[in-house]
């Protein structure tokens, strides 16, 4: 038998796999493919503190191995979340974890603040790096000074585990792990979308009806894969890796870069069963590899060079 | 309704012109019930070009032999890549997906399609007729070459085509039809899938004579089953998701 059940902060996950922000739904758009009681824990939707409509259509383009999204945080709101959706998926015998996101420290609070007080929500993640919304968002991930003080805020108000998503759209991510680390964060996530663009070369215009928007998929994994290296090397929490993992030898690159969980997002979209076989995958890999538990593999890259 | 994910095996693909094909496709397991309007989203290669899985409207499905029909137009990379598979090939499909259309209160419907978007209307004329509806179809295509399985169409009821460039049926758009201006007294329903363009002056003329139109709308699309909200269509509703509340909208909700 090996041990996949790892460790976030106070977070016990039944093994490393997660599926990403975003990517999943709230879980019940996949009930059909999988059994959700597999998962180390679901990661649903961006909620802020009221209702948000998101962005005019296209939102969405295919680009050389990924895509482009602009979908720009559409949800019904922290109160819809908490009256409509959260009676249906607690009874989900996995771990459910919001995606907090605001155009103000003050929303990300009150939002906090709310689903502190969710019996069956055990982590929240901040978001703080959505390229797709016009204020807050990745403006508190690309400022270390705004990205202490919301993470100060929300740390104040919200008792369990509280995962800060960083943003790639900075030149040394490692200074906001440690930033956020600082500030009280009980682990960071990391990568959210790259912020790209497309352009239909014919019409002469911008595929994404916002212009730019975020992009996902294994195009961007070795950057993902590079920060994750780096903010594992500069903090202490543990470090949750996302960016275009599509089976189990990506999750285990991950984890050998040091992540101790990982999401997988766009990859839900191609084979809607993907999380369990990644979590088979990695139960091989350590048979094969006669490891008996899961945890030897964070950070175990060897650097012979 | 549930969905799935099976691989079927290509029985059969048959070109239909020089743009079109349709896949004849089996499945190991029983074929669920599929309704008009409803799509599989098809995985292509995942190759770097190829790399989400394709939308296609279910054309057809022969619940006896556990067939299911596409047709689909090669307009890009993924598209090609489907219309080069073999008989005994492999293609993997996330199925039955989106809403469907709903009956109409008279006899008589008008099925209006542009291009490859007639594919919806194959399995809406036949299940009309099945509802003892009288489905009347009125097809736009190109050029005569075009053309797709009209004598297909015909069991279910009668055709009419315009072309652009008169090289069958009538000249024209199949807005300025001559059927459209004549025998449409008792039409109780009209049906529309094609070119942005097209549905919407169809539209336009079924509000015009006070009839309800649905039509089956196309947007790209990551995950079609409701979980990445990139499939957004503005409705007098907010934003609808045209994987999940659609394809199928009433005309009278689309802000388009
Ligand atoms: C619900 C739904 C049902 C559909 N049913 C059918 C069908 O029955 N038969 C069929 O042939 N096609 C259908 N389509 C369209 C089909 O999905 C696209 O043509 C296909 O995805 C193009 O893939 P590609 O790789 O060949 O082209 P790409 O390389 O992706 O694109 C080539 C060109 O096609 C355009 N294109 C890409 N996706 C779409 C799209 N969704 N709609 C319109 N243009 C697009 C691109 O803008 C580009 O100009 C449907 C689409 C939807 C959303
Ligand atoms: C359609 C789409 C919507 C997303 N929405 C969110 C979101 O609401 N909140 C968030 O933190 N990240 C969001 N993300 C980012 C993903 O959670 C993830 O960080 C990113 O896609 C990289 O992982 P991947 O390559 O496995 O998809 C979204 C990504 C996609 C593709
Ligand atoms: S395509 Fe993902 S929600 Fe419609």
């Amino acid at each position: 038998m090996v041990n996949l059940s790892v460790h976030i902060g106070n977070l016990f996950l039944k093994n490393p796999v997660t599926a990403a922000s975003g990517c999943f739904g709230y879980g019940t758009e996949y009930k059909d493919f999988i059994d959700l009681g597999k998962l180390g824990a679901v990661f649903v939707k961006g909620t802020t503190g009221s209702k948000r409509e998101g962005n005019p259509s296209p939102r969405m383009v295919e680009t050389s191995s990924g895509m482009l999204n602009s979908v720009g945080l559409q949800n019904k709101g922290v109160d819809y979340f908490i009256s409509d959706i959260y009676p249906e998926i607690q009874h989900y015998n996995t771990h459910i974890i919001v995606n907090v996101s605001g155009s103000t420290i003050e929303e990300y609070v009150r939002v906090a603040e709310k689903l502190n007080d969710l019996e069956k929500i055990p982590a929240i993640e901040l978001n703080i790096s959505c390229p797709n919304v016009k204020e807050g968002g990745m403006v508190f991930g690309t400022h270390s000074p705004s990205a202490i003080k919301v993470t100060t805020a929300v740390r104040k108000v919200y008792d369990k585990t509280l995962i800060v998503k960083l943003s790639p759209n900075v030149t040394s991510i490692s200074e906001f792990a440690r930033a956020v680390e600082g500030a009280g964060a009980d682990a960071v996530s990391l990568i959210n979308t790259l912020l790209g663009m497309a352009i239909d070369a014919e019409k002469q215009e911008p595929v994404l009806a916002t212009v730019t928007g975020g992009l996902s998929g294994p195009a961007i994994k070795p950057v993902a894969l590079r920060m994750v290296w780096e903010v594992y090397n500069s903090v202490k929490i543990p470090v949750i890796g996302i960016g275009g993992i599509m089976n189990a030898t990506d999750a285990i690159e991950f984890m050998l870069a040091g992540a101790t969980a990982v999401q997988v997002g766009t990859a839900n979209f191609i084979d809607p069963r993907v999380t369990v076989k990644v979590i088979n995958g990695i139960e091989d890999y350590l048979v094969n590899k006669d490891v008996t538990d899961v945890n030897s593999l964070v950070g175990a890259l060897k650097i012979v060079h | 309704m549930k969905k799935f994910i099976h691989d079927f095996q290509i029985v059969a693909n048959r070109r239909v012109n020089e743009e079109y094909f349709v896949l004849s496709l089996s499945g190991k397991q029983q074929l669920p019930e599929i309704k008009p309007g409803q799509f599989v989203q098809v995985r292509v290669d995942n190759g770097p070009n190829t790399f989400l899985r394709r939308p296609i409207s279910v054309y057809n499905v022969d619940y006896d032999k556990n067939i299911l029909y596409l047709l689909i137009q090669v307009v890009g990379e993924g598209t090609r890549v489907l219309s080069e598979l073999k008989s005994g090939e492999i293609l993997n499909l996330v199925y039955p997906l989106g809403n469907t259309f709903s009956l109409p209160d008279g006899e008589k419907a008008l099925l209006i399609g542009g291009g490859v978007g007639v594919a919806p209307l194959m399995l809406l004329g036949r299940w009309l007729k099945e509802q003892n509806k009288e489905p009347v179809f009125l097809f736009g295509f190109r050029n005569s070459g075009l053309i797709v399985d009209i004598d297909l169409f015909n069991r279910f009821g009668k055709v009419y085509i315009a072309t652009d460039d008169g090289s069958a049926g009538e000249k024209g758009v199949v807005t300025q039809h001559s059927f459209l201006r004549k025998e449409t007294g008792d039409i109780s329903m009209v049906y529309t899938c094609g070119p942005e363009v097209m549905m919407k002056a169809v539209a336009l003329w079924a509000e015009n004579n006070d009839i309800p139109c649905e039509a089956s709308l196309e947007t790209n699309m990551a995950c079609g089953i409701g979980a990445c909200l990139c499939c957004a269509q503005e409705t007098v509703h907010g934003i609808s998701h045209v994987c999940t509340d659609g394809p199928v909208f009433n005309s009278k909700e689309l802000v388009w």
